[in-house]
C-alpha cells in the first residue's frame, strides 16, 4: 500500500502529490458521475471527451492560445516598464506622488470591461487594443509596489549612505533599488495573473475573429455552436496557462533574488 | 556669556568633588591633547518645542574615550548626532579640528558614527558590506579588498567575509557594523549604545576589543550608553548627563591605566567609580543638579510621604 512508502515521509513529494491525488479523484468522480447520470454532452461533457476535443481541435486552439498568450505577455512586459518608471516617478517628490496616485487608483478601480469598448473604437488595430486593455488592468500591482519598495528603506542604512556622501544616484542603485526588488517581484507575480485575465476580457469584449482570435474569442464561438466539449477545452487551456504564468513568475523570482534575499530565504522555510 | 546656567563641565569646575564617596576619583582636568570636537554653548530646540538641550560645553580632545551617560532622554543621542552634524544645534555652535564642518572628511579628519543596530545591508555579504563606504566614496577594488580584509580581521571576522548578516549573530553583527567603520580609518568614531541590545557577556567581550582598538590606533571615541559598567570599563572621562531639561550633570575621569582588561572589572577602584556614578545617576534622574549628598534622601522622601 502507499502508506509503506517512504516516499510519503518526504514533504516535497507530499506537497506535489497531494493536491495531484485530489485532482485526480475529482476528475473520476465527474467522469463517473456524467457516466452514471447520462449527461447530455451539451451540458456537461466528461474529461475524456474534453481531453479528446483537446486533441482533435489542437491546431485551432493552440493557435488561439498563441494570440492570448502574445496579448498577455506584450501587457505584462509594458506593465512591468511603465508601472516601474512612474514608481520611480513617484519616489522623487512626496508631491508628484500626492499628485498621481488617486488616477493610478482610478485606474485599478474602474472594470476593464467598461472602458474596453471606447479603446477598442479609439484604437482600430485590435492587437494593440486589447495589449492596451491588459496592460490597464496590470499595472496598478507594479506602480504600487515598487513604489513601497524604493520607500521602504532601513533609515539607519539611509543615514549611513547621507553621512558617506552618497550620490542620489548612488542612493537609488545601491540602496533603493536593492530594498525594492522583492516588493517588485511581488507585484510582477500578481501583475502576470491579471495580465492573462486582463486579455481574455478584452478579447470578449472586442469579440474579434481573424488575426486577433484568442482563446475567448473560441470560448464565445463555441458558446454560440453549443459546442460545449470545446468551450471546456478553451477553458481548460486557460487555466493551465495562468498556472503557468504564475509558476513562470515564482520561478524567476526565486532566480533573480537568487540566495542573498532575505524575504525569499524565510518565505521558503 | 551665560556662565551661570550653564552647567558643570570640563573645565575647572568650582563645585565640590562627589562627597559622598570616598574614592579620590573626580577631577576636573583639561583634555592636554589638541582638541577634536568642540561643543560650543550648543543648545538644541526641536521645531515641536522639545527642550532636548540645554547649552552643552564638551571639549573631545585627541586621543580621548568619552562616554556620555545618562537616562534615557537626556539629550545623548542627540548631542551625539549635533557632533556627528546630522542635526545643526538651535543655539551655539561647535567646531571640529579647530575648524568648520567642511574640513570634516578630509585626511586625518575623518569621523564615523556606529548605531546601535548593525544596519548591514541585508542583500550583500559582510564584506561587501564593510566595502560600503568606499565602494561610495569610489575607491578602486584593488584598494579596497585589502582594506577591508585587514578589517574584518579587526574585529575577529576574518573567516566570515562571504557570510550573509542573517547568518551572524547579532553580536558578530555588530563587529562587521565597527569592521565597515574601521574600513574608513577613522579619526573620530561616535557610537551610539553600539552594544546596547547584546547579552552583557557578548557586550563585555565586545567592550573589550573595542578598548584595545581605541589603544592600539589611537582613535579617539565618543560613546553614548547607560550602563555604567560599560561607562567605567572603557572611558577616559565619563559625562554624566540629567534629563528635562538634558544637560551635563558632572563629569568623572576614570583615572586608571591602559591597556585594561577583565581584572579591572572585579578592582576595588571599578567598584567605587561605579558607585560614585550610581548616585550621580540617581542625582540626574531627580532632576536636581548640585548637592548631590541629599540626593538619596531627597529622592526617598516622597514615597515615604506617599505612604502615609
Ligand atoms: N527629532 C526630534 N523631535 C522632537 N523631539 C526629539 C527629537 N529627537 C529627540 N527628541 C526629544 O529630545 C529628548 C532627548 O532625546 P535623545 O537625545 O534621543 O535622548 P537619549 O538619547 O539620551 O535617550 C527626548 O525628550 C526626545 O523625546
Ligand atoms: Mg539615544
Amino acid at each position: 500500500m502507499a502508506a509503506q512508502t517512504p516516499l510519503l515521509y518526504n514533504p516535497a513529494f507530499v506537497r506535489i502529490l497531494s493536491p495531484l491525488l485530489v485532482g485526480v479523484a475529482l476528475l473520476l468522480t465527474w467522469e463517473g458521475l456524467v457516466r452514471f447520470y447520462e449527461v447530455p454532452k451539451y451540458l456537461v461533457p466528461s474529461p475524456s471527451l474534453i481531453a479528446l476535443t483537446l486533441v482533435e481541435d489542437w491546431r485551432l486552439l493552440f493557435s488561439a492560445l498563441l494570440i492570448t498568450l502574445k496579448v498577455t505577455f506584450l501587457a505584462f512586459f509594458l506593465a512591468a516598464v511603465i508601472g516601474t518608471l512612474v514608481a520611480f516617478i513617484f519616489v522623487q517628490s512626496r508631491w508628484i506622488e500626492r499628485a498621481f496616485f488617486p488616477y493610478a487608483v482610478l485606474l485599478q478601480v474602474t472594470p476593464v470591461v467598461a472602458i474596453a469598448p471606447l479603446i477598442i473604437i479609439w484604437v482600430k488595430d485590435p492587437l494593440p487594443a486589447l495589449v492596451i486593455c491588459a496592460t490597464i488592468v496590470a499595472i496598478f500591482p507594479i506602480i504600487s509596489n515598487t513604489t513601497l519598495g524604493l520607500r521602504s528603506v532601513n533609515p539607519g542604512l539611509l543615514n549611513l549612505f547621507r553621512m558617506n556622501k552618497a550620490s542620489r544616484w548612488q542612493e537609488l542603485i545601491r540602496l533603493r533599488v536593492p530594498t525594492a526588488l522583492p516588493y517588485f517581484f511581488g507585484g510582477l507575480r500578481i501583475s502576470s495573473g491579471l495580465a492573462l485575465i486582463g486579455a481574455v476580457v478584452a478579447e470578449f469584449v472586442a469579440g474579434t475573429g481573424g488575426t486577433a482570435a484568442g482563446l475567448a474569442y473560441q470560448i464565445l464561438q463555441a458558446g454560440f455552436q453549443i459546442n460545449i466539449p470545446r468551450l471546456f477545452a478553451a477553458l481548460m487551456l486557460i487555466t493551465v496557462a495562468g498556472v503557468a504564468l504564475f509558476l513562470l513568475m515564482v520561478l524567476l523570482s526565486k532566480w533573480a533574488l537568487g540566495q542573498w534575499h532575505e524575504s525569499e530565504l524565510k518565505a521558503e522555510t | 556669556m551665560m556662565s551661570a546656567t550653564t552647567a558643570p563641565v570640563a573645565l575647572a569646575t568650582t563645585q565640590p568633588a562627589a562627597a559622598a564617596d570616598t574614592q579620590p576619583t573626580v577631577l576636573a582636568t583639561t583634555p592636554s591633547a589638541a582638541p577634536v570636537v568642540e561643543v560650543l554653548s550648543a543648545e538644541k530646540v526641536f521645531p515641536n518645542g522639545t527642550r532636548a538641550l540645554e547649552p552643552i560645553d564638551l571639549t573631545v580632545g585627541q586621543g580621548e574615550f568619552i562616554t556620555l551617560l545618562g537616562p534615557s532622554g537626556c539629550g545623548k543621542s542627540t548631542l551625539l548626532k549635533m557632533v556627528a552634524h546630522l542635526i545643526e544645534p538651535s543655539e551655539g555652535r561647535l567646531r571640529w579640528w579647530r575648524g568648520g564642518h567642511e574640513s570634516v572628511g578630509q585626511p586625518g579628519r575623518k569621523l564615523v558614527f556606529v548605531f546601535q543596530d548593525a544596519t548591514l545591508m541585508p542583500w550583500a555579504n559582510v564584506a561587501t558590506n564593510v566595502r560600503l563606504p568606499l565602494d561610495l566614496a569610489r575607491v578602486p577594488r584593488v584598494q579596497s579588498d585589502p582594506r577591508v580584509d585587514q578589517a574584518l580581521g579587526t574585529v575577529g571576522l576574518g573567516q566570515f567575509g562571504r557570510h550573509f548578516p542573517r547568518q551572524l549573530s547579532g553580536g558578530m553583527q555588530m563587529r562587521a557594523s565597527i569592521a565597515r567603520a574601521l574600513v574608513d580609518q577613522p579619526d573620530l568614531l561616535l557610537m551610539d549604545e553600539p552594544f546596547g541590545a547584546l547579552d552583557e557577556i557578548t557586550r563585555n567581550r565586545l567592550d573589550a576589543d573595542l578598548l584595545r582598538l581605541w589603544w592600539e590606533r589611537k582613535l579617539t571615541i565618543l560613546f553614548v550608553t547607560h550602563s555604567i559598567y560599560e561607562a567605567v570599563f572603557l572611558s577616559t572621562r565619563v559625562i554624566v548627563m540629567a534629563a528635562r531639561p538634558g544637560r551635563i550633570l558632572r563629569e568623572v575621569v576614570i583615572d586608571e591605566p591602559h591597556p585594561r582588561d577583565d581584572s579591572f572589572r572585579v578592582s576595588q577602584a571599578f567598584a567605587g567609580y561605579a558607585r560614585q556614578l550610581q548616585q550621580l545617576l540617581i542625582e540626574a534622574s531627580d532632576g536636581r543638579p548640585g548637592d548631590d549628598s541629599n540626593a538619596t534622601h531627597e529622592s526617598a522622601s516622597p514615597m515615604v510621604n506617599r505612604t502615609h
